[in-house]
């Protein structure tokens, strides 16, 4: 599936809650789904700036597609990174390089956007698209 | 006894919503919520006599001028300080910090010790240490135990002829320990050690009366006594801060410049470089005039039975637990739930329109110390009721269920 047809799922799947309780229940959930890093990558150069909480991605390329892996020590930031990765992840560089994130404003999670938010989400997307060009790069 | 909810009606930010939730506002250590009364002198300024101050010779800036001098005798008389010009306006609690941190570069010498208290904010560590990176001296710390309080006997025995400057917190922004400063003072003056107190979490709290506790510098900042951001004020006794060289230089610090020479204006002046926060100044000699009017005594009983049922309830929490357990504590609880990160708990308790501090507090030496990446820190003022000490617990409980 593309980046857009992905992110179109995650919106629709998040519209079915009618509150703030239920979306945030369903992103811890998403939370404990997500693809974990292996250990050995957990380290502090791994380690996305600007979040409260800690956040470790890895990626690294298969065949012609980015597979990205994290963590994090917080659940809801898990969340948020999972459903990042869930749109991001087994695509080709160059599509993750161009994809919008307008998605997030559309699942409700708006406030996290705001670059001072201290979940860095913002961090997190600009950490994925750096990992898509640093390979695309490789690629060229 | 305080009556809560006429004090409430003095907030107006206090009847706003946040995420369709009344808002109960517990960071109170970060800030505090600004009342009408300071609010309508903030206003009274700009609409009446915005002007620069001791410069004009019109009515307006006399007018401001005296009213910000004004507010500096407030501020003296509320720390009971001896002389007016030992008050310095500043930016706030950092600005004092480092300006008395700069102060001290021209006199510590290589090998000379400071000391330092392990609970202390950032920007009671950074200063002193870029201090002792420009003069060679050495940054000692006074280590504390599980419950928050400091080992007084180590205090001692860091204690030596070499120690030129110790500073410590009045009271922990991140613990709510209160320490013992008048017996950390007497020490210090007994080896010939200057002493800074940040009373930045102290001034909401208790009164430091700055003679008695005989401390030579002592600082706070005005926006956490229901004053404005972005002024505070340093005390420093005369002989220090005559000692002391300028810190910025610029227009109202000076007596008279040549190309040649410079010769500075007499305290406090020599310290208040620029146009300063004129406003923000008034408003905190109105700030505090508001606090007395209600009564520092009573504001402390009220707060003890705050923090007292704060406790009591959040501990019946399965696996809550409080870091910071002094005997002698301000209303500030910090606290971590088994096996779920600070920031979840922010998060959840921030749908629900509880405002609390997640995160390390600008402390992370105490972090360190308790082996975590951070802790929740609910923290009361005298504005705040047992009902949303209730809302405070209820969000957690639902927060854990959420999230464990």
């Amino acid at each position: 599936m593309e980046i857009k047809e992905i992110q179109n799922e995650i919106v629709d799947e998040f519209s079915m809650f009618d509150d703030w309780m239920q979306r945030y229940e369903y992103m811890i959930e998403l939370g404990k789904s997500l693809p974990l890093i292996d250990d050995a990558y957990k380290t502090d150069d791994n380690i996305i700036k600007g979040c409260q909480s800690k956040v470790w991605v890895h990626a690294e390329l298969q065949d012609d597609k980015l597979i990205f892996t994290a963590d994090s020590d917080a659940i809801i930031t898990k969340g948020i990174i999972a459903i990042l990765i869930r749109a991001f992840s087994n695509q080709k560089p160059k599509d993750i390089i161009e994809a919008d994130t307008h998605f997030i404003d559309e699942i409700g999670l708006k406030e996290h956007l705001s670059p001072t938010r201290a979940n860095g989400l913002v961090s997190m997307i600009k950490q994925l698209k750096l990992y898509a060009v640093a390979y695309q790069t490789q690629i060229n | 006894m305080l009556d809560i909810n006429k004090i409430r009606e003095d907030f107006p930010i206090l009847k706003r919503k946040v995420n369709g939730q009344p808002l109960v506002y517990l960071d109170n250590a970060a800030t505090s919520q600004t009342p009408k009364q300071v609010i309508d002198v903030i206003v009274d300024y700009y609409e009446n006599y915005n002007a620069n101050i001791h410069r004009g010779v019109h009515a307006l800036s006399q007018e401001a001028t005296d009213k910000y001098e004004q507010a500096r005798i407030k501020i003296q008389k509320h720390f009971n300080a001896a002389k007016t010009h030992e008050i310095i306006f500043t930016s706030g609690t950092t600005h004092s910090i480092n300006l008395v941190a700069n102060g001290f570069s021209s006199i510590l010498e290589k090998g000379d010790e400071v000391l330092v208290s392990a609970m202390e904010h950032h920007s009671n560590i950074v200063p002193w240490q870029m201090l002792c990176k420009r003069t060679g001296a050495v940054l000692k710390v006074i280590p504390m135990n599980q419950e928050g309080e400091l080992l007084m006997d180590v205090y001692n025995e860091l204690l030596s002829q070499k120690t030129k400057l110790v500073f410590c917190n009045h009271i922990s922004n991140a613990l709510g320990t209160i320490n013992p400063i008048k017996e950390i003072i007497k020490k210090a003056h007994s080896v010939g050690a200057a002493v800074l107190i940040d009373g930045a979490q102290a001034a909401p709290h208790i009164v430091a009366d700055v003679q008695a506790l005989d401390v030579d510098f002592y600082t706070c900042s005005a926006h956490k006594v229901c004053g404005p951001t972005g002024v505070g004020m340093l005390y420093g006794k005369e002989e220090w801060l005559k000692k002391l060289p300028p810190y910025q230089g610029g227009g109202e610090m000076i007596a008279e410049v040549t190309f040649e020479k410079t010769t500075y204006a007499d305290l406090p002046h020599k310290f208040e470089a620029g146009t300063p926060n004129i406003c923000g100044g008034i408003a905190f000699g109105a700030a505090l005039d508001y606090m007395n009017s209600i009564g520092f005594d009573e504001i402390a009983k009220y707060e003890h039975e705050l923090l007292l049922y704060a406790t009591q309830e959040l501990l019946k929490i399965d696996g809550l637990k409080i870091y910071g357990t002094a005997k002698n504590k301000t209303s500030v609880i910090s606290f971590n739930i088994d096996g779920i990160h600070p920031y979840d708990i922010g998060t959840i308790l921030d749908k629900l329109g509880i405002a609390v501090r997640t995160g390390h507090h600008c402390a992370q030496p105490i972090m360190d110390f308790y082996k975590i990446p951070g802790t929740v820190r609910a923290s009361f003022s005298f504005y705040n009721t047992k009902e949303e000490i209730d809302t405070l617990v209820s969000g957690v409980e639902r927060a854990r269920k959420m999230l464990v």
